[in-house]
Order: C-alpha cells, then sequence, then structure tokens
C-alpha cells in the first residue's frame, strides 16, 4: 500500500517561497508513527530537513503539523492522522522557518524565559533538602510533565498574533507550575507580572492546546487557576 | 510586563472582571427588556416605564457597560489583528485611527442615550 505523503520545503536562503512536495511511501501495510514515514522520504529525497531525537516522545523535539493538527511524529501513528491515505506534513504554524519542518523557536523560549522557571526562594536553605508535603507534590502534577514541544502554543491563535507579548499555553502553564509549588516564595513577585493585558489575558479559552498536547495536560485550566489567583490578590 | 497605556483598566485583570461584570449587566438588561416587550407594551406603560427613575439608572448603566464592553473587545480586536507585528508601521496608524473611532462613536452613543433618557 503506497501512502501519499505531501511534505512542505522551504529553504529561505535559495527558495522564492515555500511549496509542497509529493512523495510515495511504501509503509508495507503497518499501522507506522509518522516519524517512521519521514525517515523512509528522507531515504529517497535525502535534502529533506526535520528535528526529532528520542523517537518515543520525551524530548519534544519533533512537533509537526500533520494534517492540520499539531503533534509529536514519533507518537502519532498514522491510523490516527491519515485521512483518504493522504497526509500533509507542514512546520508548527506561526514560527519563523529556518528549513523545511525546522522552525525558529526563539520567540517560543523567550515567552518561556519570561515566566522564570524555576524554583525561587529566600529563606535560608536547610542542611538537606527543601521538604514537601505528598499534598503539596500532588499539586505539581499535570503541570511539570511538560516537555516544550510548542505544540500547545503554535496551534493557539492568540499566540501566533501576538507571540512576543502573549506568554502562550506551554508558557503559562510552567508559570503555575511555580506558582503552585509550596516550596516557592516569589509567588506575589510573579503575580505581579502577569496583570497586564497581554501575558495572561490574550488567553480567551479557545482550548487549542488542551486538543493538541501529546503529553495530555491542560493549560486553559492552569491559565484558569493563575487568573483566580490574580483575583484574588487583587480583590 | 507588557505595557498597554490605550487598554481600558490598564491591567489585564481588571479589564477581564469589567468584561464579565458588564456582560452580566447588559444580560439583566436585554432579559428585563425582552420580557416587558413579551408581556405587551403600549405606548403609554412604554413612556411611564421610562419615566420611572430606576429604569433611566438601569438604562444608563446598561449603556455604560455596553460602552465599556465595546471599548475593550474592539481593543482585543484591534490589538490582535491591526499590529506592527503583521503589517508593519501601517498597522500602528490603522490601529490607533480605529480607536479613535471607536472612542467617538462610543462617547456619541452615551450622550445620545442620556439625551433620550432624560429629554423627554
Ligand atoms: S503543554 Fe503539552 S503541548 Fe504544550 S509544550 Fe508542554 S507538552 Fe507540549
Ligand atoms: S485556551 Fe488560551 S492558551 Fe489555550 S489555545 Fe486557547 S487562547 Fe490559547
Ligand atoms: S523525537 Fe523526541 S518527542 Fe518525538
Amino acid at each position: 500500500m503506497m501512502l501519499n505523503v505531501s511534505i512542505y520545503r522551504y529553504n529561505p536562503e535559495t527558495d522564492s517561497e515555500p511549496r509542497m512536495q509529493d512523495f510515495q511511501v511504501d509503509t508495507g501495510g503497518k499501522d507506522l508513527m509518522v516519524l517512521d514515514v519521514l525517515e523512509l522520504i528522507k531515504s529517497q529525497d535525502t535534502t529533506v530537513v526535520y528535528r526529532r531525537s528520542c523517537r518515543e516522545g520525551v524530548c519534544g523535539s519533533d512537533g509537526l503539523n500533520m494534517n492540520g493538527k499539531n503533534g509529536l511524529a514519533c507518537i502519532t501513528p498514522l491510523s490516527e492522522t491519515v485521512k483518504n491515505n493522504k497526509l500533509v506534513i507542514r512546520p508548527l504554524p506561526g514560527l519563523p522557518v529556518i528549513r523545511d519542518l525546522v522552525v525558529d523557536m526563539s520567540l517560543f523560549y523567550a515567552q518561556y524565559e519570561k515566566v522564570e522557571p524555576y524554583l525561587q526562594n529566600d529563606t535560608p536553605a536547610p542542611a538537606i533538602e527543601r521538604l514537601q508535603s505528598p499534598e503539596d507534590r500532588e499539586k505539581l502534577d499535570g503541570l511539570y510533565e511538560c516537555i516544550l514541544c510548542a505544540c500547545c502554543s503554535t496551534s493557539c491563535p492568540s499566540f501566533w498574533w501576538n507571540p512576543d507579548r502573549f506568554i502562550g499555553p506551554a508558557g503559562l502553564l510552567q508559570a503555575y507550575r511555580f506558582l503552585a509549588d509550596s516550596r516557592d516564595t516569589a509567588t506575589n513577585e510573579r503575580l505581579a507580572k502577569l496583570d497586564d493585558p497581554f501575558s495572561v489575558f490574550r488567553c480567551h479559552g479557545i482550548q487549542n492546546c488542551v486538543n493538541v498536547c501529546p503529553k495530555g495536560l491542560n493549560p486553559t485550566r492552569a491559565i484558569g487557576h493563575i487568573r483566580n489567583m490574580l483575583l484574588t490578590r487583587a480583590t | 510586563m507588557v505595557t498597554a497605556v490605550t487598554s481600558f483598566g490598564r491591567s489585564g485583570l481588571s479589564d477581564w472582571l469589567l468584561q464579565r461584570i458588564s456582560a452580566v449587566i447588559l444580560l439583566a438588561y436585554f432579559i428585563c427588556i425582552g420580557g416587558t416587550l413579551l408581556g405587551g407594551v403600549d405606548y403609554a406603560s412604554w413612556k411611564a416605564m421610562f419615566e420611572l427613575t430606576s429604569m433611566r439608572i438601569f438604562s444608563l448603566l446598561a449603556v455604560l457597560s455596553l460602552a465599556a464592553h465595546a471599548w475593550i473587545g474592539m481593543w482585543a480586536v484591534l490589538t490582535d489583528y491591526l499590529t506592527e507585528r503583521l503589517m508593519g508601521n501601517k498597522g500602528n496608524v490603522l490601529r490607533i485611527a480605529f480607536q479613535i473611532l471607536c472612542s467617538l462613536v462610543i462617547f456619541v452613543y452615551v450622550v445620545w442615550t442620556v439625551q433620550i433618557l432624560w429629554g423627554y
């Protein structure tokens, strides 16, 4: 069975504009992962460029847009995405393309950096470690698992229009991860930095982020928690 | 923190809260008006209703809510689509022009409402 695959090709150094290139791939009748198909395509045309590393959904390198939906190529089986024997693969939307399926993630990382994604605690460090009750530790579940693949932020219209001012679902999920941490003492300072009309409040609850997260995380819920914290702090 | 001098309350939280509160006020107002209309009105009862000070205050509150709601909503739309990022400097010029236009229209509507409510 030959699968029809259409791949976004663009080399800003030599091409005046992007184009789609069609390939026929022999899947051997197996339900391969999209990343396997890309490897097969690379054996046909070595100039096709994409990122990947772990090939098992932990590194977050191969976030791609497959038949219109963002996801990790390595853990997306063909049966989940292919319709009418056709697979269209594009880079993650909204970020500048470096080459073919590889995007420049600088804007995405800049937003991540803004939320200061590290524990801040100005009390003297204890001899061994800062302890946390099992209940407090539980509050971090569904937050710490994020692999920063950017599938969520690049599917969010608010992030497309304001990637320089709206932190986006991935960054906000991490913002809440540190707001919710019982060991972090910078809660107020963190909240103060989020109270402008863009950083958090550009989220209109469209939930595209929830829909695509390959780790099954829920940024919209975390954003709701941040909003409630801001509200409690201000009223 | 991102600064935004043209947003309504200059804070994301206050804009967000005001957007919700004004929506609730508008909903209450339209239910009230809708209910009255469904109950059947003639000119005399309609006029009598709007002669009540409470009704005039409620109407004014609704129009002010509409004004705030429209300003916050339009501001969000304009800062999404008419931006320097998307269209260069033209975005800034267009956005400011539309903002001025919006505020003028909103202002005229508010004044006109006051005139209607207390003018007859
Ligand atoms: S929240 Fe999910 S989709 Fe977003 S970056 Fe993290 S793992 Fe990826
Ligand atoms: S819920 Fe918010 S962050 Fe998620 S896609 Fe929608 S606007 Fe973006
Ligand atoms: S290659 Fe690491 S997540 Fe897909």
